[in-house]
């Protein structure tokens, strides 16, 4: 089988149905209230064909023209963390006079399609971070088949040239798509993938797709605009902690949380009890948390970061500087998600770059 | 033996009560926990009972209730607001910064006869208050957490962060990104569930005000969506306009606008 297969659009179908066989429960990204989002598809024709999104600081847009491409947009607000790292999620149960009882582990074998090298990137990282010593994510994780699209359209906020994690999937993926006007090539990273592809019996990719295919990653590479100032800002952020900027950028920061919920890289969670009304029962809960509430710094009846100007610091020194010494690289996958989705329109690379300028 | 509650009404709708009432089976397993003594809206009155527990529905608004309320505190051990108007004042509250007087004269053919304190308050600033439920209307969860932790002995834990986190964790798609809306979700409360955003429409903060609440920075964001400064005012200036935060903000926009 050659390494690069064609899959011609009308029969993208035939993807879906080959893993529905496998047992595999597809998610795949569409269109919802006006963004693309992931969610259960088992139909190609309900993919985003034609659909263009505009991104800018704080704003979020979606177009449609005649395109018969399913993949000509950059990410949405989400992919792959609610699938890993569940929004909210019971741990385990007590009953009085009876054992703790922890929750039943989700392992619904889940393909997922669509999935970019931002993204791929991000899963890495949190494979670090949960993957040996979190059950739950675990098994969410092992039973991940992951169909990565090389992004062919980054939005005006992408900028994983700058962090080095895309446009193009390195690693990560069962299988890989290119997208072209008359279909995909297809190329597959695991062994599970490439039984998957074999028994697609595709027609191995020409040499003029495949060219077009590297055209379109070097155009993707060349639309991207913004950069971060480097790729380890921990020495020149930690350098900078009493910056004047970190006091304008309060001004405009609503510490509402949204960029840390859509950033494919944190993790941070509270977890709490709700016992049943009866008293004789409680369901122990956890959820994504963020630094920028108040629960966040609370330590034993002191709040340590109580203003916004703290919890901003804390994101992007955390995000940008001390990750490096916890996960040997930065947390940012460059994926614009936090400037898109920021209700304040704040950008991290604009913050960054005058944090870390003369 | 079990511990005594009472629920009082003041200045309000009845809604927040609903939240009793709208139990089930819960309402059934409440009473076998607690003796509820006092509670019209479900038949049971006995106002002036000594008890463990009071909730208090509704605001400040009458002479008769400015007393009411000081008993209310003096027969209760353990006092707790019960929603928007008992927390915040209410939507009853915006007559606060209007002439609550000629409101009246304006809408009753006889004024002289109604019991009217010129504005409306919250409980707390008239008796100590233990603990305050927000929302328009509470929901059945906020009042069962609090009874539950009542009865174990331990003090509540209050629910603070903003409706966003809460947006995020259900999938909802933000309505500030998309669509402009102007969304009090950023200054707002959880405990709703995030439930307008999730039907496509801005939160109107029916919760009050979240902690380090940026009120601020959000009015700033929406006079960057082209509304005017009395827009802005009333999106502060609603139901909890007379949470301070809120309330702050609001009048500094009123004033813009008459700028």
């Amino acid at each position: 089988m050659a390494e690069y297969q064609f899959l011609p659009r009308q029969e993208l179908q035939r993807l879906f149905d080959r893993l529905r066989t496998a047992g595999f429960h597809c998610i795949a990204p569409q269109v919802r209230d006006g963004a693309i989002v992931y969610d259960t598809l088992a139909d190609a024709a309900a993919l985003p064909q034609g659909q263009h999104d505009r991104q800018a600081a704080g704003s979020y847009r979606l177009e449609r023209d005649d395109s018969a491409r399913c993949f000509a947009w950059a990410n949405g607000p989400q992919a792959l963390k609610p699938l890993t790292f569940a929004p909210r999620e019971s741990l385990w149960r007590a009953e009085q006079g009876a054992d703790f009882t922890p929750a039943a582990l989700h392992d619904l074998p889940t393909a997922v399609l669509g999935v970019r090298a931002c993204d791929l990137a991000a899963l890495q990282i949190h494979d670090l971070h949960f993957r040996n010593n979190d059950p739950y994510y675990a098994a969410r994780r092992e039973r991940l088949f992951l169909v990565a699209v090389n992004c062919s359209h980054p939005a005006e906020t992408c900028f994983c040239v700058s962090t080095g994690d895309g446009p193009e999937a390195q690693s990560g993926f069962d299988l890989v798509l290119d997208e072209l006007d008359d279909g995909y090539i297809v190329r597959s990273g695991t062994p599970v993938g490439g039984a998957i592809l074999r028994d697609l019996y595709l027609e191995p990719a020409g040499a003029a797709q495949r060219e077009a295919a590297q055209q379109q990653n070097a155009a993707a590479v060349a639309h991207q605009t913004r950069t971060l100032p480097g790729r380890n800002l921990r020495d020149t952020l930690f350098a900078r902690l009493e910056h004047a900027h970190w006091d304008d950028v309060a001004a405009r920061c609503l510490s509402c949380g949204n960029c840390t919920a859509v950033c494919p890289t944190c993790f941070c969670h509270s977890e709490r009890d709700e016992p049943a009304l009866d008293g004789r029962s409680s369901v122990h809960y956890r959820q994504w948390d963020s630094c920028f509430t108040e629960g966040h710094s609370y330590i034993h009846g002191i709040v340590i970061r109580a203003e916004t100007k703290f919890r901003y610091r804390q994101w992007l020194t955390h995000k940008l500087g001390s990750w490096h010494d916890q996960y040997g690289r930065s947390g940012c996958v460059g994926c614009g998600r936090c400037i898109s989705w920021c209700p304040a329109a704040i950008d991290i690379t604009a913050e960054a770059a005058a944090l870390c300028g003369s | 033996m079990k511990p005594k509650v009472a629920v009082h009404k003041f200045s309000s709708c009845d809604g927040c009560q609903l939240a009793f009432l709208n139990l089930g089976e819960g309402l059934l397993q409440l009473n076998a926990l607690v003796d509820i003594v006092h509670f019209a809206e479900a038949g049971y009155l006995n106002e002036n009972a000594k008890v463990d527990l009071a909730f208090v529905e509704g605001s400040i608004s009458t002479p008769h209730e400015l007393e009411r309320i000081k008993h209310v505190r003096e027969n209760s051990k353990y006092l707790v607001t019960l929603g928007a108007c008992a927390t915040a004042g209410g939507l009853q509250a915006l007559r606060n910064m209007a002439d609550g007087n000629a409101w009246l004269a304006g809408v009753y053919a006889g004024p002289e006869h109604i019991p009217f304190l010129p504005t409306s308050t919250a409980v707390a600033q008239h008796v100590r208050v233990d603990l305050e439920l927000w929302g328009c209307p509470v929901n059945s969860r906020q009042v069962v957490l609090a009874v539950r932790d009542l009865l174990f002995g331990v003090a509540p834990r209050e629910e603070t962060e903003k409706v966003c986190l809460e947006c995020k964790r259900k999938g909802t798609v933000c309505v500030m990104v998309t669509k402009n809306e102007p969304c009090m979700g950023p200054v707002t409360r959880t405990g709703c569930g995030a439930l307008c955003p999730s039907f496509g429409r801005d939160c109107y903060a029916c919760f009050g005000p979240a902690e380090n609440a940026e009120t601020a920075a959000l009015a700033r964001r929406f006079e960057g969506f082209g509304l005017l400064p009395e827009a802005i005012a009333h999106r502060f200036l609603f139901i909890n306009n007379g949470a301070p935060a809120f309330h702050a903000e609001g009048v500094r926009w009123q004033e813009k606008s008459h700028e």
